[in-house]
């Protein structure tokens, strides 16, 4: 049984233009099956307006697919719930709370039987975890965006949630903070092997982190074009990273596909290289 | 390093307050000083008849000079600082039932308006959480709240007056109206208007709807609450002196009458003051409370 099943997911609003014909819809993606295994880290990248963080809104409960559902461990998702914890790309810390409050509030939730000396402890562990010593009692205001998403991760982990949902989690950071910060994640990733399901822009954040990629064609009507897998042994450190032939290989077709077959696949798909896969592809073809 | 502001940055502006306050009894004492009594042209009868009148009396050395205690024009600053110091001596002596020192009369305003304010501000809370938790009431309860907002206060009071037939309890409810509207209002567009994030957060938390309520709705509408707040403490401030006035409740407002049934304009002004220094010291107490209810926004 897998573990996480997005099942034949689709999303289409009604339009309300006055020219629409009545029960017209937009359709924002269609279609989507894959599954995520256990302890996997799946990454979805797409042109804005593909519905990826749709998506991840469908799979975190904070919004329904119009038709199919997603399943984790055989129960049907419908509400938000502390078993599929989200990292935002606004951070979504509480202003009024400091760092250390901010992810306390979460732990408590997570463990309503938990004495407040443990409640305390195990929040402590996840601060250090995340580097943030030091900046505890700081309010998010006081703290530079990279730090402010290492308390939205320390957060996220510290519930110890079924899946991991990360929502654009490095987009509003600065490039030299982001590197840092990715590493973090892959160090913290590799200690407590959570399931991941990742939606981004960035092709080589996604290589760095991920199993495997998905890649969602152009929308609207957008569909999932192919799982490719990351065959770079791990750990991956991005200094190592740059020389690897896989990393050229897979940050070339993955450029190549949003380049071009992106596009291309929106009209027939059928002699498109992205045709719609629901299966994992095996490797890639050797470039040339 | 930190630069040290010159001593005309920070003193300056206080100094420029000090000359205004100079400037402003300079011509106020300017403009009221009366010209000295002229007996020239003037008959001994006549004379006599002013006297008896109270115009004028006789100084030490037998000239007729204006009477200082006759009520002519308005009273110059030094009247009024007279007045003050003799009212400030006996701020808490009781001399009858309606005539109680100042500090008294400052302290009955406050005691009333602390609790017509409190009470009015828990309600508001309490009715605009309720209404801005849910879509469907906040439109539906929203023409009611923009009908009851404009209304004065005052024009509350003989309904109040009626229908609680006590100055004492009315007076407090006068208050009590005036500070309900603005809070209500502005609680439920804050608690309406908070962040999806928020709630994203305490939804995939599973918080109970107290807690929720508690650590995330209330703290995040604190802000517009506060502002709320603020608009009714000043409705609720212009309220109360003339609610005082009206129902004849002793209190820094009913002081300003008071004075002008005894025409003591000096009186009327010294209570004007008053009235300015209790509201600015209560809106500075709320302003520092206020303080730490509200966060810097990320």
């Amino acid at each position: 049984m897998s573990f996480l099943k997005v099942d034949h997911v689709s999303k289409q609003y009604p339009v309300l233009d006055d020219k629409a014909k009545k029960g017209e819809s937009f359709v924002v993606f269609r279609d989507v099956t894959f599954e995520i295994r256990k302890g996997e880290f799946l990454t979805m990248i797409g042109h804005s307006g593909c519905g990826k963080s749709t998506l991840l809104n469908i799979i975190a409960g904070f919004d329904q697919s119009s038709t199919g559902g997603v399943i984790l461990e055989g129960r049907e998702i419908t509400k938000p719930g502390i078993d599929r914890m989200v990292v935002f790309q606004s951070f979504a810390l509480m202003p009024w709370l400091t760092a250390f409050d901010n992810v306390r509030i979460a732990v408590r939730q997570a463990h309503p039987d938990w004495s407040p000396e443990q409640i305390h402890d195990w929040t402590q562990k996840y601060i250090n975890m995340m580097n943030l010593h030091g900046a505890e009692r700081k309010r998010p205001a006081f703290l530079s965006g990279g730090m402010r998403q290492r308390v939205g991760l320390a957060r996220a982990f510290a519930v110890e949630p079924k899946v991991l949902l990360l929502d654009e989690p490095f987009a509003q950071i600065d490039a030299l903070t982001r590197g840092g910060i990715q590493e973090e994640l892959v160090r913290m990733w590799n200690a407590t092997r959570n399931t991941v399901f990742m939606v981004t822009h960035d092709v080589d954040e996604a290589i760095l982190l991920s199993d495997r990629i998905a890649l969602m064609t152009n929308g609207p009507e957008a569909e999932l074009a192919e799982i490719i897998d990351v065959t770079i042994p791990r750990p991956r450190t991005r200094a190592e990273l740059i020389d690897s032939p896989d990393y050229v290989r897979i940050r070339n077709h993955i450029l190549h596909f949003l380049v071009k077959g992106a596009k291309k696949s929106k009209h027939s798909g059928k002699d498109s290289p992205a045709a719609p896969a629901t299966e994992t592809k095996p490797a890639l073809q050797p470039t040339p | 390093m930190a630069i040290r502001p010159s001593w005309n940055d920070r003193f300056g502006p206080y100094l420029l307050s000090l000359l205004i306050l100079g400037l402003f009894l300079f011509v106020w004492e300017a403009a009221t000083r009366s010209p000295r009594f002229d007996a020239k042209g003037k008959t001994e009868d006549q004379l006599t008849t002013m006297e008896f009148n109270g115009d004028v009396v006789k100084d030490a050395a037998g000239h007729y000079i204006w009477n200082p205690d006759k009520v002519k024009g308005i009273p110059g600053p030094m009247k009024v600082f007279e007045k003050a110091r003799t009212e400030l001596g006996e701020a808490f002596v009781k001399k009858g039932t309606n005539d109680h020192g100042i500090g008294f009369l400052v302290w009955y305003t406050i005691k009333r308006f602390m609790s017509g304010f409190l009470a009015g501000s828990i309600v508001a809370i309490l009715l605009g959480v309720l209404i801005g938790l849910s879509k469907p009431l906040f439109i539906a309860f929203n023409p009611f709240i923009q009908v009851l907002k404009p209304i004065s206060p005052l024009a509350w009071m003989p309904l109040l007056l009626y229908s609680v037939k006590d100055p004492f309890w009315t007076a407090i409810l006068v208050v009590f109206m005036a500070s309900l509207w603005p809070t209500v209002a502005n609680t439920a567009f804050g608690v309406n208007s908070i962040r999806k994030d928020y709630l994203h957060v305490a939804a995939l938390l599973e918080m109970s709807y107290l807690r929720r309520l508690f650590t995330v709705v209330l703290p995040a509408a604190a802000p517009a609450i506060i502002a709320g707040l603020r608009i009714s403490f000043g409705s609720a401030l212009v309220a109360v002196v003339p609610a005082e006035m009206l129902l004849g409740e002793l209190g820094a407002g009913y002081l300003t009458w008071i004075e002008w049934n005894n025409l003591d304009i000096s009186g009327v002004i010294f209570a004007i003051l008053v009235v300015g220094f209790v509201g600015y010291a209560l809106d500075y107490a709320f302003g520092r409370l206020a303080a730490l209810f509200t966060y810097t926004e990320v």
